[in-house]
C-alpha cells in the first residue's frame, strides 16, 4: 500500500513536518530537533525504497488526486490533465543526494545552531527547502516544476539571510532573491510560451508535441539561462559567493544540493523536453562552453580569496563546470549513436557521478569551514592558524575533502574526474587539458587553505567541535572514501541508470502517453 | 493613532471587511476568489485597524505568536486534507459526490450555486484562507513595528 504512494509521501511528509515544526518548538527545543531529524531520516528510508523500486521496475508514475495512482489518461483523454509525478533513474539519483544532504545538515545544525534564536523558523525553512528540492526532482509537469523552484528559492533566501545580526547576510539574501526571482521569471516566461503553443504543461506531452519553431528557440534560451543562473554557472554566478559564504554552514551544504536540483532541471529540459526534436550539437557546445568558463573562472577567482567560505564557494562554481562539461559532451553527441556509445554515455556518467561526489565533498568542506568558524569566530584565513592542534578531527576531515575535490586517489573526486578526462579527451583533447589544469589549480588553492588555517603554531583561542558536528562530517567522509574505493559499483548501480534515463527520452514520454 | 473620524469609520467598516473576506473564502468554489483572496481581504482589515489605532494599541489585542500558530494550523490543515485522501491517492477528493459534508453532486447549467458541493475544496479554501490571513496579518504587524521604530529615531 505504502509502495504505491512513495513519491507523494517523499514530498508530502517533509512539507507536513515543516508546518508542524513551529508548533512542536513551542513544547520543547530538543523534541523539535529529534522530530526534524527523525522526519528527514524517514524520508531517506522512503527515498531508498523508491530507488529500489525504480531500479527494478523502471519509471515510476504517480498521478495526484486521480482514482488510482497510475491512471495518467482517464477515459477519453488524449493528454494528462492532472499533476503527475514521474520518477526515473535521474530523478531518484538526485533525490538520494538531496535526502542524504538534508539529513546530515539537520544533524549538524543541532550543535551548530545551538546558540541562535529563531530556530523554529530555521528548521521550518530547512524542511520546506528539502521538500521543494524533492518536488523539483520528481515532478513531470513544467508549471509544477516552476512552483517548486520558487519554493526552494524563497526558503533558500530566508536561510541565507538567517543571521540578521550581520549586515552582509541581509545583503547576500537580497542579492540571491533578486537573482533567483529573475531566473524563475525567465523559466515562467518560457513555460508560458510553451503552454500557449501546445496547450500542455506535462513534460512528456510537451516533448511529444514540440516542433522547434522560433518561439521554441526563445523558450529554450530562456530556460537554459534561468536554470543555469540558479545552478550558478559563469557568467550568471555572481550570487553564489555571497550566498554560500553568508548562509550558516549546514545550509550552504543544502544550497549546493539546491543548485544541483536546478542543474537537474537544465538537463531534463535539454534531454527530455527538446532532445527528440532538435539536433543537440549546438546546444551541447553551449553547455560545454558554460562548463569550461565556470571551471576556469571559478578556480582563478578562488585562488585570490581570503575568506574561507567565499573561497570554497568559488570552488563550487568551478566544480559545477565539470558536471556541465561531462553532460554537455553527452548532449553534443546525442544524435550520433556511434560516438554516444564509445564516449558520450561515459562522459555523461562522469558528469552525473560528479554531481553526487561534489555534493558529498563540497558539503564536507563547507561543514569543516563551519566548524572552524564555530570554534574560532573568525572567517578570514589571515587571522587563522594552528587549528590542527585542537581540532584534530576537523583537520582530518578537511584533508579528505580537499583531496577529493582536487581529484586525488583514492577519494571519490578522482573517480568521477578520471571518467570525465578520459571520455572528454576522445571528444576534444583541449577540453580535457583545461579540466586537468583546473584540477591542479584547485589542489594549489586548498593546499594554501590547509597551510594557513590548520598548520603552524597555536595563535588563537579554539573551542572543541561538538559531537553532532563531528558525526555529520564523519558520515560524509565515509561516503567519500567508500565511493572512491568502489566507484565501479556506484557507477553501475546508481549512475548508469541515471545517464540512460536522460538519453532515452522516449521511455519518459511513453510512461505517460502509453506506447507512443 | 489617527483622528477620531478615522477611528469611527474603521469601527464601522471593520466588521464588513471581515465578513466580506470570509464570504470570499466560503464561496471560493462557486465564485471568483478563494482562500488566498479572502485571506488577503481579511488581512487588509487588520491593516486598517493598525493604521487607525497604531501599533501599540493593536499589539495588546493580537499577538504575533498566536498568528503564527494559526498560520501553522492553516498549512497543516491543507496538507492534512491532502493526506486524508491517500487511501486512493494523495490530494484525492474523497468528499465529492459522497452525499456527506460538501457532498452534493455539482449542478450543471445556470443556477444560483449550491454551497454544499465540491468535496474537500471548501475545506482547503478555509485552510488557505486561515494561513493567508495569519501570514499577511503578521507581515503587516511586522511592517508597522518597523515603521514605529523608524519614527522613534
Amino acid at each position: 500500500m505504502i509502495n504505491e504512494h512513495l513519491p507523494a509521501l517523499i514530498i508530502g511528509i517533509p512539507l507536513l513536518a515543516a508546518f508542524a515544526t513551529p508548533l512542536i518548538s513551542k513544547i520543547n527545543d530538543k523534541l523539535r530537533n529529534i522530530f526534524v531529524i527523525g522526519i528527514l531520516g524517514a524520508t531517506l528510508c522512503l527515498v531508498i525504497s523508491l530507488a529500489f523500486n525504480v531500479f527494478n521496475n523502471g519509471i515510476f508514475v504517480y498521478v495526484m488526486g486521480a482514482k488510482s495512482p497510475g491512471l495518467t489518461l482517464p477515459s477519453g483523454y488524449k493528454m494528462p490533465v492532472r499533476i503527475i509525478l514521474e520518477v526515473d533513474g535521474m530523478s531518484i539519483f538526485m533525490a538520494i543526494i538531496t535526502s542524504i544532504v538534508s539529513l546530515l545538515g539537520a544533524i549538524y545544525s543541532w550543535a551548530f545552531m545551538h546558540k541562535e534564536t529563531g530556530k523554529d523558523k530555521y528548521y521550518t525553512l530547512l524542511l520546506i527547502l528539502a521538500a521543494g528540492m524533492f518536488g523539483m526532482e520528481f515532478t513531470g509537469d513544467m508549471f509544477n516544476f516552476f512552483v517548486f523552484l520558487e519554493i526552494t528559492s524563497i526558503a533558500a533566501c530566508g536561510l541565507v539571510g538567517f543571521r540578521i545580526n550581520r549586515g552582509e547576510s541581509s545583503e547576500a539574501a537580497f542579492k540571491t532573491m533578486v537573482m533567483y526571482t529573475l531566473g524563475a521569471l525567465f523559466v515562467l516566461f518560457a513555460i508560458g510560451i510553451l503552454y500557449g503553443e501546445y496547450d500542455a504543461l506535462n513534460i512528456a506531452t510537451l516533448a511529444s508535441r514540440i516542433r522547434y519553431t522560433m518561439l521554441d528557440k526563445i523558450a529554450l534560451g530562456l530556460l537554459v539561462t534561468g536554470l543555469a543562473m540558479k545552478a550558478g554557472a559563469v557568467p550568471m554566478h555572481m550570487w553564489v559567493p555571497d550566498a554560500y559564504a553568508e548562509a550558516p554552514a549546514p545550509i550552504t551544504m543544502i544550497l549546493v544540493a539546491n543548485s544541483q536540483a536546478s542543474l537537474y532541471g537544465l538537463f531534463r529540459v535539454c534531454f527530455t523536453l527538446y532532445g527528440l526534436t532538435i539536433s543537440t550539437y549546438t546546444l551541447g557546445w553551449i553547455i560545454i562552453i558554460l562548463g569550461v568558463l565556470s571551471m576556469f573562472i571559478g578556480v582563478t577567482m578562488a585562488l585570490i580569496q581570503k575568506k574561507i567560505k567565499r573561497l570554497m564557494a568559488y570552488h563550487a562554481i568551478s566544480q559545477t563546470g565539470y558536471m556541465l562539461l561531462g553532460v554537455g559532451v553527452g548532449l553534443a553527441v546525442l544524435s550520433d549513436a556511434n560516438a554516444l556509445n564509445t564516449y558520450g554515455l561515459k562522459a555523461m556518467e562522469g558528469g552525473i557521478f560528479h554531481i553526487m561526489n561534489h555534493a558529498m565533498y563540497k558539503g564536507l568542506l563547507f561543514l569543516t569551514a563551519g566548524a572552524v568558524i564555530y570554534a574560532t569566530g573568525k572567517r578570514n584565513l589571515n587571522e587563522l592558524g594552528g587549528l590542527a592542534h585542537k581540532m584534530k578531527f576537523t583537520a582530518i576531515f578537511f584533508i579528505i575533502g580537499a583531496a577529493a575535490i582536487a581529484g586525488l586517489p583514492p577519494f571519490n573526486g578522482f573517480a568521477s574526474k578520471l571518467i570525465i578526462y578520459e571520455s572528454v579527451y576522445k571528444f576534444n583533447p583541449m577540453l580535457s587539458v583545461i579540466a586537468m589544469l583546473v584540477s591542479i589549480l584547485t589542489l594549489a588553492s586548498f593546499v594554501k587553505v590547509f597551510q594557513s588555517a590548520f598548520l603552524g603554531p597555536e595563535i588563537i583561542e579554539v573551542k572543541k567541535e561538538p559531537k553532532s558536528m563531528i558525526f555529520a562530517m564523519l558520515c560524509l567522509s565515509v561516503i567519500i572514501i567508500a565511493f572512491g574505493l568502489f566507484p565501479d559499483i556506484v557507477v553501475d548501480k546508481i549512475v548508469a541508470p541515471a545517464a540512460n534515463a536522460l538519453v532515452n527520452s522516449m521511455q519518459y514520454i511513453a510512461a505517460i502517453l502509453g506506447g507512443a | 493613532m489617527m483622528s477620531k473620524i478615522v477611528r469611527t469609520i474603521t469601527n464601522i467598516l471593520y466588521s464588513s471587511i471581515l465578513i466580506f473576506g470570509f464570504y470570499i473564502i466560503m464561496h471560493g468554489h462557486l465564485t471568483p476568489g478563494g482562500g488566498f483572496q479572502g485571506g488577503a481581504v481579511v488581512a487588509s482589515g487588520i491593516a486598517l485597524v493598525l493604521i487607525a489605532y497604531g501599533y501599540d494599541t493593536v499589539k495588546s489585542w493580537m499577538k504575533k505568536s498566536n498568528l503564527s500558530v494559526l498560520e501553522s494550523i492553516g498549512a497543516l490543515g491543507f496538507i492534512g486534507i491532502a493526506f486524508l485522501g491517500i487511501g486512493t491517492t494523495f490530494f484525492y477528493n474523497f468528499l465529492a459526490n459522497s452525499g456527506g459534508l460538501f457532498g452534493d453532486p455539482t449542478v450543471i447549467g445556470i443556477n444560483p450555486g449550491n454551497l454544499d458541493t465540491s468535496g474537500v475544496l471548501p475545506l482547503m479554501n478555509w485552510a488557505v484562507g486561515l494561513k493567508v490571513l495569519a501570514g499577511l496579518g503578521s507581515v503587516v504587524l511586522l511592517m508597522a513595528y518597523g515603521i514605529r521604530k523608524g519614527d522613534e529615531e
